[in-house]
């Protein structure tokens, strides 16, 4: 093993490689998202994730295959990281039929429910309890799998967070709710919208553990994540983790960021980079040189452009497939 | 064989007959473990079943219908019981934007098989917030299928047919129905969805009517016979998806029509039924304008008499179909 983060998240050169990869997939999808919107090239509204590559990278790279998550309205982090292309992907976002949802859900209800993505949520807090309907069932059915929960500081505050989390607590059923508290719910700063300075303590008010968690540095993140997936495979009961994050973009499309300075965003932006958070350890501990992770970088940069020439080639969906998948 | 039991104990019996040969059927909802439900309808059915399959919930609408919503969407056939149907405004999201939408937002993979069994509708005194009619609000949400069953033998084989169906059904039962009483099979059968069925033919008034008003609109039967008046009675059984073709036929042998539901008035399903029939080509058939009735536009009050006074009742019903016949 290359890295013992911890007991349960042993890592080999080849896996750290692959995650140092995948979250630059996830950057330069975000990126290439951006600048299409730049230039109205792709309808509606996306919401982005660049900076938290980590939360989205680290949490899902310590989920079995047959592990589900729930996600929100940003999501495309969690949807490659949880095994999903890039190319059908942005094929989605393009509208077209290759899309994941052949071109109907878009951006913000992007799902891959045969890889466990049970969907991005354009409801704040929408798949909270969906979350822990699907704990339910592995818990009923002896499946085995755990619910990863993504959810940001916002959905902490919408009464479906408050109700799902109880329910999961009384019933002990076999999800991690993950908080990616990256202080700011649209142009709400957590300071002033939550009442209380660690979200994860809201956990003590349900009887379970909460955790605070460094949101950028890839390994806490596994480190914390695996343990509470441990607990629910074991049969304990969720955990309510918070990670602390950062997005360096606005909420969405049309967003001029009033509500933040510009200073706080460089600082985040040049200090607390996940993926350079990651190069760096990488680099120092030998397991790889500069050379190696920017030729992945370099990869993941084609892989992008490669999704973006799919999507452009993929065909539109039949306007007379509209009534199609209304019902089963 | 065949046996009177009632509309309460068909539900129940609908529900138990389907969980002994499917384990992915369970119910969930507030108080119906020990408690047997706030209306009596899972009475006994945590002593056969258990705890895990009759699951009593905290008070968290917006959480137990996500459960739901998630456990359907990953291979159970979840039983929602929404103790009084006022309160789907706390579980809307999760019904609403949730449950009806994922399947085509998913582009049709994924697909969420639950039933949301609710009573409705006024008559015990519960006022406002106990008692309404919201089923408009359902029918106008595309992904979602309506049922509305008036008697014991339709709710038990429906409630099969929404339990067996791939999609999220909204149950709606009526308080005062629970304990009527009718011929109900002792074996397991389903209705089919979406189909109406004629409580009673007759040749000169069509009258629609869902629920409870089915059993006024019977009433009024017999009262406007004495008169000469043979009305056809038909019970749509299902809103969504509506079935308009049986609708229009009896239209268009009766040539009048009028379509009476508990609901308020405004903006209730009626009015769907109307603008359907005046869309078909029973349009060419009416002789009369056609006579709507609902509630009336106040939140249901609590005196008795003014309880009564703010839904259809029969005279209303005999009232109207002699308005068609002027």
């Amino acid at each position: 093993m290359a890295m013992k983060v911890s007991d349960g998240v042993q890592l080999s050169t080849e896996r750290l490689l692959e995650l140092y990869h995948q979250m630059w997939l996830v950057r330069y999808f975000d990126e290439k998202v951006d600048e299409f919107f730049a230039k109205g090239l792709i309808h509606g509204t996306t919401h982005l994730c660049v900076g938290q590559e980590a939360t989205a990278v680290g949490a899902c790279a310590v989920l079995e295959e047959r592990d589900k998550i729930t996600s929100t309205h940003r999501g495309h982090g969690h949807c490659i990281a949880k095994g999903a292309q890039a190319d059908r992907m942005m094929a989605e976002l393009f509208g077209r039929e290759t899309g994941y949802c052949k071109g109907k859900g878009g951006s913000m209800h992007i799902a891959d429910v045969e890889k466990g993505n049970l969907g991005a949520n354009g409801i704040v807090g929408g798949g909270i309890p969906i979350a822990a309907g699907a704990a339910l069932t592995s818990k009923m059915k002896n499946l085995g799998y755990v619910v990863l929960c993504f959810f940001g500081d916002g959905a902490s505050n919408e009464g479906s967070f408050h109700e799902a989390i109880n329910l999961a607590a009384i019933w002990k059923l076999p999800v991690i709710f993950f908080c990616e508290n990256n202080q700011y719910g649209m142009s709400g700063p957590v300071k002033e919208m939550v009442a209380i300075e660690n979200i994860a303590d809201r956990s003590k008010a349900y009887g379970i553990p909460g955790v605070v968690v460094d949101g950028n540095d890839i390994f806490e993140v596994m480190r914390v994540t695996e343990e509470a997936v441990r607990r629910a495979r074991q049969g304990e009961g969720p955990t309510l983790i918070e990670a602390k994050t950062y997005r360096w973009k606005g909420h969405s499309k049309s967003d001029a960021k009033k509500y933040r300075t510009r200073e706080e965003e460089q600082q985040w932006r040049e200090e607390k980079d996940p993926i350079e958070k990651m190069a760096a350890r990488l680099i120092g501990d030998q397991i790889a040189s500069r050379e190696q992770l920017e030729a992945l970088r370099i990869k993941a940069y084609e892989e992008i452009e490669a999704a973006v020439q799919f999507a452009e080639a993929s065909p539109m969906p039949n306007p007379d497939t509209i009534t199609e998948d209304v019902f089963a | 064989m065949m046996r009177e039991i009632t509309y309460l104990e068909a539900l129940r019996e609908s529900m138990s007959q389907i969980m002994r040969e499917n384990e992915d059927v369970f119910m969930l909802g507030e108080d119906i473990g020990v408690y047997g439900g706030a209306f009596g309808v899972s009475r006994g059915m945590i002593e056969e079943f258990g705890p895990e399959r009759i699951r009593n919930t905290p008070i968290s609408e917006s959480a137990i219908a996500g459960a739901a919503v998630g456990a359907a969407l990953t291979g159970m056939r979840p039983i929602l019981e929404l103790q009084f149907s006022d309160f789907i405004t706390i579980a809307m999201d999760q019904i609403v934007n949730q449950a009806a939408k994922i399947r085509y937002m998913y582009g049709g993979k994924g697909k969420v098989p639950m039933v949301v069994r609710t009573p409705a509708g006024s008559g015990t005194g519960a006022a406002a917030q106990h008692s309404q009619s919201l089923e408009a609000w359902m029918t106008h949400i595309p992904g979602l299928k309506v049922i509305q069953p008036s008697t014991a033998y339709d709710a038990k084989g429906l409630l099969r047919a929404a339990i067996e169906d791939d999609n999220p059904v909204i149950f709606y039962e009526h308080k005062l129905l629970y304990r009527t009483k009718g011929h109900v099979p002792e074996e397991p059968y389903t209705l089919p969805i979406g189909k109406a069925d004629v409580k009673r033919a007759g040749t000169d008034v069509t009258v629609v009517a869902t629920s409870i008003m089915v059993h006024k609109a019977l009433e009024a039967a017999e009262l406007l016979e004495k008169e000469g008046i043979q009305i056809e009675v038909i019970d749509p059984r299902t809103l969504v998806p509506l079935d308009i073709e049986t609708i229009v036929e009896s239209v268009k042998k009766t040539s009048r029509l009028v379509v009476v539901h508990e609901a308020v008035k405004r903006s209730g399903f009626g009015a769907e039924i109307v603008s359907q029939v005046m869309e078909s080509d029973a349009f060419d058939y009416l002789d009369a304008p056609i006579q709507r009735l609902g509630g009336l536009d106040v939140p249901i009050p609590y005196n008795p008499i003014m309880e009564k006074k703010a839904v259809p009742q029969i005279d209303d019903i005999v009232s109207a179909v002699k308005r068609t016949l002027k």
